[in-house]
């Protein structure tokens, strides 16, 4: 009797994070990826705000190497939830020299001056990320509401304590919070949401085959982002991907599961992390997380 | 599948990383690139068993100093049931951070060693545990390979520990011999020790019930926000939104709003997937009303014949939170309960509590960080209150430093 399970607990209790996040900041963004989490932050803001349409806009901090299928996917979904997209272009702000691109061409770092500029731009003071506590030894570690300086730093030895359901959102200006209303979720959290909700997802999480070249046992797509060097050799393999984010930094894994179905089995007896099969920028060092959220990463 | 949380309290050297490692590989939480790196890590140390606290301790800091500065949230599941852990770690200094991991939390977690028994610490954070209402207990007794998984050890420090919290009001109790290092009774019931027929850790994890410890009497919804569309097809639509904080809401229920005292009718509970029979903790939901009465942000709906205390005048016991100023008599602090934002006035501290003797200072007029005691404050507007033992939603609130936007402490509101 009056028994809730896992995932109405963890909807009930996103929705009144977003909900008390609107009732208290003048300005909320939301950032989206076009990754599996924020796809479902989307989808508990469509309903926490119902009839109502999501009453904040949508960030894109594009590194300019995306995976067409996910671009098409995010303008699609906008339309569809009637929300406005703001572009923060990594692209943009290499032209106009306000940041310069590392020697390997990497953009991962640079994000971060991007993002805090376009935050700063557009006087957002909460904007909301889709990060998950279960991801990284440093987000194990991050309150929900998590204040930053007028530098979008976090500092962990100077975070606000969070008892209850009690959130402070008092800030100076300049200060802003960041907001993570699935910090409670696991990987597999999410797909039984997905599964649940119905809700539609890039094609490339699902099984398909695709050009690949392997490096250092990582599986990365052949594109316009990633050219094979001369002693490297590609092959065709049946392959998804587990997280989405820079085309260039983001492999693929070796996978037949082409359904919701599937991908859970595979998911319920994967060995190994999301970040740790799929990125390589998370693979600098034990602390990579720790360090680029001290420079204001999400 | 339910969800359970728990916190997790003890020191450094009570093997609490140890156990909360080991429940994560034997339930595979770890996952392989994880373990490689701790494998990795305790060899180049010199370690002679991997060590899996370092599957626990996140931050660069703590792994250089060995040390746990700060609450920490994991997971993990079983067929049966979602965990969420809040790992707290239990020096002194971090009073602070067990009240935060106990505030949401279902079931306690106490650890203590076997050779060393109950130590002050141990005392302080099963204090704690009651103080925040954490209706379930588990006393760990760790490292019982290290007393030959003597029975008289356990029996000792359990009716020591018996004896002792019969002073606090235990709701639920279970201690277990474990050995967290060689795995003994923590997944799995171990041969070690025939003489304990209780389950082990992880059995009674996943058995607790929990679900009657919510409150399904009293009728609190908090208005979180209002909805309203602003479209052609929902001209009229005006909804309060919140989280049911206790009781069970349905359609055509008799209800009041607090402060105001207007009535009216629930014409519908609903969700962005329809109309919902009966709503409780902790659903967020929107709930219309018959009658157009003035909500806002703030208000309180309950039953006419059911109601918070509407009050201005509050006692609580506060724990407080802030290493760089002192609760003050006198001072004023904005003050968040539920959905409700005002301002207050320290009125008098009436003692301070040492958690380790629970002795009542009444000559003690400030508390300062990690201290905690009874005050009386004056808020600006009513707060429609409950006995934070009646409800740990409507019964608790922080305070915020104006100057500094901190939260600086958390109270637990006692009614008369």
């Amino acid at each position: 009797m009056y028994q809730l399970s896992q995932l109405d607990v963890l909807e009930a209790e996103a929705i009144f994070i977003m909900r008390e996040v609107v009732a208290e900041f003048e300005k909320p963004v939301l950032l989206f990826s076009g990754g599996k989490d924020s796809i479902v932050m989307l989808r508990v803001a469509q309903k926490a705000f119902w009839p109502a349409r999501i009453p904040f806009v949508v960030m894109h901090v594009d590194t300019g190497h995306n995976f067409p299928e996910v671009l098409e996917y995010r303008d699609r979904r906008v339309a569809e939830l009637g929300v406005n997209l703001v572009v923060a272009s990594v692209q943009d702000a290499i032209d106009s020299g306000r940041v310069t691109e590392p020697p390997d061409g990497t953009r991962n770092r640079i994000q971060t001056p991007v993002l805090l500029h376009a935050l700063e731009t557009g006087e957002y003071t909460a904007i909301f990320g889709g990060a998950r506590r279960d991801e990284d030894k440093a987000r194990a570690k991050e309150r929900i509401f998590s204040f930053r300086d007028d530098f979008g730093q976090w500092d962990p030895k100077n975070q606000r304590p969070e008892l209850w359901s009690l959130f402070n959102s008092k800030i100076h200006a300049g200060e802003s919070i960041r907001v993570f209303p699935l910090s409670n979720w696991t990987e597999l959290d999410i797909w039984h949401y997905i599964e649940r909700e119905g809700i539609e997802l890039p094609s490339i999480y699902f099984a398909h085959d695709r050009e690949v070249v392997d490096r250092k046992g990582m599986l990365y797509a052949v594109n316009e982002f990633i050219v094979p060097k001369e002693d490297e050799t590609t092959f065709v393999e049946r392959v998804r991907y587990r997280t989405v984010g820079d085309a260039s930094l983001t492999a693929a894994v070796q996978s037949d599961a082409d359904t919701i179905d599937k991908v859970i089995e595979e998911v319920s007896t994967t060995r190994i992390t999301e970040r740790g099969a799929t990125r390589g920028d998370d693979k600098f060092s034990e602390a990579a997380m720790e360090d680029r959220k001290r420079e204001g990463y999400f | 599948m339910d969800i359970l949380r728990f916190a997790t309290a003890g020191s450094v050297d009570d093997g609490k990383s140890t156990l909360i490692g080991r429940l994560l590989y034997d339930t595979k939480t770890v996952f392989q690139d994880q373990m490689d790196a701790v494998e990795r890590v305790s060899k180049d140390r010199g370690e002679e068993y991997v060590n899996l606290a370092l599957l626990t301790d996140g931050l660069r800091a703590e792994r250089e100093q060995g040390i746990t500065i700060d609450v920490a949230y994991r997971y993990f599941a079983t067929p049966t049931r979602k965990f969420i852990i809040a790992d707290t770690p239990g020096h002194i200094q971090y009073t602070r951070n067990m009240v935060t991991g106990a505030s949401t939390a279902d079931l306690a977690l106490i650890l203590v060693d076997a050779r060393k028994g109950l130590v002050e610490q141990s005392r302080r954070h099963a204090f704690l545990a009651t103080l925040l209402q954490v209706p379930h207990l588990v006393l760990v007794v760790n490292k019982m390979d290290l007393v030959d998984y003597s029975q008289e050890v356990y029996e000792r420090i359990h009716a020591e520990f018996t004896n002792f919290a019969t002073k606090l009001r235990v709701r639920d109790l279970q201690v277990i011999p474990v050995s967290a290092l060689q795995g003994d009774n923590v997944v799995t019931r171990s041969e070690t020790m025939p003489w304990y027929d209780g389950p082990s850790l992880l059995h009674h994890l996943e058995h607790v019930h929990v679900a009657s410890d919510r409150n399904l009497v009293d009728v609190r919804f908090p208005v979180q926000y209002v909805i309203r569309p602003m479209s052609e097809e929902y001209h009229d639509y005006r909804g309060y939104a919140g989280q049911v904080a206790g009781g069970v809401l349905k359609k055509g229920d008799e209800v009041m709003v607090l402060p105001s005292g207007f009535t009216s009718t629930i014409a519908a509970v609903e969700d962005a997937d329809g109309p919902i029979d009966e709503a409780y903790a902790p659903m967020s939901i929107t709930v219309r009303l018959s009658d157009e009465i003035d909500i806002s942000r703030g208000d309180m709906i309950c039953r006419p014949h059911n109601q918070p205390t509407v009050a201005q005048d509050i006692d609580a016991v506060v724990c407080w939170m802030d290493e760089s100023a002192a609760l003050q008599v006198g001072k004023k602090y904005a003050i968040k309960h539920t959905t409700r934002m005002a301002r207050c006035a320290i009125r008098d501290v009436q003692y301070r509590l040492d958690v380790n003797t629970l002795h009542r200072d009444e000559n003690h007029h400030s508390l300062t960080l990690n201290e905690i005691g009874r005050v009386r404050l004056r808020t600006t507007v009513p707060l429609m209150v409950d006995d934070y033992s009646r409800n740990r939603t409507t019964g608790g609130f922080v305070l915020i430093d104006e100057a500094t936007n901190r939260t600086v402490a958390a109270g637990m509101i006692l009614l008369p």
